[in-house]
């Protein structure tokens, strides 16, 4: 299987170097080759496992608590302004 | 004596007994950081100002004839993984490096009730992504039995700095492997919980259905008493589990009389180094001489694991590490001309190679068109591999493995080839897949002196049984007692 990584990067908001996109690119397509071994198990009704301990919903009663302080939180932030963060123009 | 060579228990005994302070072993250990460190390379960051006031606190209270628990004032190591508030934590990558939480992870807040002492954070590969802790985006760390050996991965700098008496416990996490593969390399003790017994808040997410915290400790009697801190339902992690959490001390019996032990076929592969096979095979023959009744028994699943676990770990840690995109917190690049910008360089600065690789990896298993073919055929061959435990399980109690198929290799030697590195793996990912717990211990040396592990599986909640099993092996060997030596 051939992997378009230029498009895979751009759908993961990683840029790539040359040299990356054919290193990545030759290690990728011989992982992807040794997956293709899941291919020989017939796997037909078999229920897919996404958490191996049986999942149920968990609900906690509706009470309000704090949350992190505003200060603590904005101050991590690599760009912000009064109390927001700061990003880059979206709309144009 | 040397305090900073002590297990928690024993340390404890001379804090309890008021021979010892907790701030002449703090200073022990440190002094023996100092000494050793330059060869080691475990620690990317000393808390000495945060350890001393925390061991000094405990001392007060012992000076007023207060009565402590068994791991007041005892220095131990954390994973860099690890929330630890106001204090540094960067998954050993340039993503987060001077990202300060503001908050403590649960088993953190749990170790603090329990007055212990953070010595600092511990090497890994960056996001817990490798087996050699040779990803970490910061420095190498070296086996201290073998400087020019890995210490195994991710959790190496945990395991290194256990084994090179740089802290008295650590905690690691473990996604295929990471708690038990650097202790098998190391030399030392280290358990992978069942999936859910530890809650997940404050740690960062890599692979959410597959991680899981736990210990790294110089015996088995440290285990437990760490298992016994760290576990129970956490209303933060929605997927810990309300299970009751037994007092695993007692667990701690030398006797195996009548346990059923199953040993699974697939498990000694082609490849297999043939020192680790006479280990597993003695440490069977002792169980059986110790009354343990032997069986083979048959995972036929188990060839799959690597290919499933590439395929269910990447695509989760793809979405997982969307997060960092230099908005709310970590690294932002600069010299970006707009907001798609500022996100692909931002993270392909911040990101090194195996993170790289694995959310291509990740993105591309869960993209439209492969979706089907990878991730959820990946699902559906991991739910066999889990009947394959449910089926071995009702016939024997635990099931005994090696932990790796070699001893730790050589720095450098897996580097350039991902899936080889990934097919170091073979033995402890299954046990993740299928949220078993699992606990590695020494149970040899090869002949050029690198410790061999030994791995026992259990049933989900059984963590018991294994520490039981392990310390009855442990009890009637010596190979624990043996230390690495780092001053020449």
């Amino acid at each position: 299987m051939k992997m378009d990584i230029e498009k895979v990067a751009k759908l993961a908001r990683l840029e790539l170097s040359e040299q990356e996109r054919v290193t990545l690119g030759s290690q990728l397509e011989q992982i992807l080759n040794y997956m293709d071994q899941l291919n020989q198990i017939d796997t037909t009704g078999v229920e897919p496992t996404s958490h191996a301990i049986p999942l149920s919903n968990v609900f906690k009663e509706d009470e309000i608590q704090p949350s992190f302080p505003k200060e603590e939180v904005l101050a991590l932030a690599p760009d912000k302004e009064d109390d927001h963060f700061k990003v880059p123009k979206i709309i144009e | 004596m040397d305090l900073y060579s002590l297990t928690i228990h024993q340390l404890h005994d001379l804090i309890a007994q008021k021979e010892v302070t907790s701030r002449e072993a703090t200073e022990a250990l440190y002094q023996r950081i100092r000494e050793v460190e330059g060869k080691v390379n475990a620690f990317l960051l000393l808390t000495e100002e945060e350890a001393f006031h925390q061991a000094d606190q405990v001392d007060r209270k012992i000076a007023k004839g207060e009565e402590v628990g068994d791991l007041a004032g005892i220095p131990l190591g954390l994973k860099d993984i690890l929330c630890t508030k106001g204090v540094r934590t960067t998954c050993a990558s340039k993503i987060l490096e001077g990202y300060v939480p503001f908050y403590d992870g649960t088993v953190i807040q749990k170790l603090r009730e329990r007055e212990a002492v953070f010595l600092g954070k511990l090497n890994m590969d960056e996001f817990a992504m490798g087996s050699s802790t040779e990803n970490s985006g910061f420095q190498v760390t070296h086996n201290p039995w073998d400087l020019q050996r890995i210490p195994g991965g991710s959790s190496g700098g945990s395991a290194a700095a256990v084994a090179a008496d740089e802290c008295i416990a650590a905690l690691g996490t473990d996604t295929g492997g990471s708690i038990r593969q650097p202790a098998a390399c190391c030399g030392v003790v280290g358990m992978k919980p069942t999936y859910g017994r530890v809650s997940r808040y404050g740690l960062v997410a890599f692979a959410s259905s597959l991680d899981q915290i736990g210990p790294i400790t110089k015996d088995v009697e440290d285990c437990a008493i760490l298992m016994n801190a760290i576990s129970g339902y956490d209303p933060y992690d929605s997927t810990s589990v309300m299970v009751e959490v037994p007092d695993y001390k007692r667990s701690l019996k030398r006797d195996v009389q009548g346990v059923r032990i199953g040993i699974p076929d697939e498990y000694f592969i082609e490849g297999m180094d043939p020192e680790v096979d006479r280990a597993i095979q003695e440490a069977m023959e002792l169980f059986r001489k110790w009354g343990a009744e032997i069986e083979r028994i048959s995972l036929p699943h188990t060839q799959y694991a690597v290919a499933i676990y590439y395929i269910i770990a990447t695509a989760e840690a793809s979405s997982n590490l969307a997060r960092y995109d230099g908005v709310k917190y970590g690294l932002r690049s600069k010299g970006y001309r707009d907001l798609m910008e500022m996100y692909t360089q931002t993270r392909a600065k911040g990101f090194g190679e195996e993170v790289k690789r694995r959310i291509i990896l990740g993105t591309y298993v869960l993209s439209a068109g492969y979706y089907e073919a990878y991730y959820r055929k990946a699902s559906q061959v991991r739910t066999l591999m889990r009947k394959d435990f449910e089926g071995a399980f009702e016939k024997v109690d635990v099931i005994l493995a090696p932990t790796a198929p070699t001893p730790a290799f050589r720095i450098g030697e897996k580097t350039d080839d991902p899936l080889q590195m990934y097919l170091s793996d073979i033995h402890t990912i299954p046990v993740n897949l299928a949220g078993i717990p699992a606990i590695s211990l020494p149970c040899g040396f090869s002949r050029d002196g690198l410790p061999i592990g030994l791995q026992l599986m259990g049933k989900h909640f059984d963590e018991g049984m294994l520490l039981r099993v392990a310390y009855t092996f442990e009890q009637n060997t010596d190979f624990h007692l043996q230390k690495p030596n780092l001053t020449y």
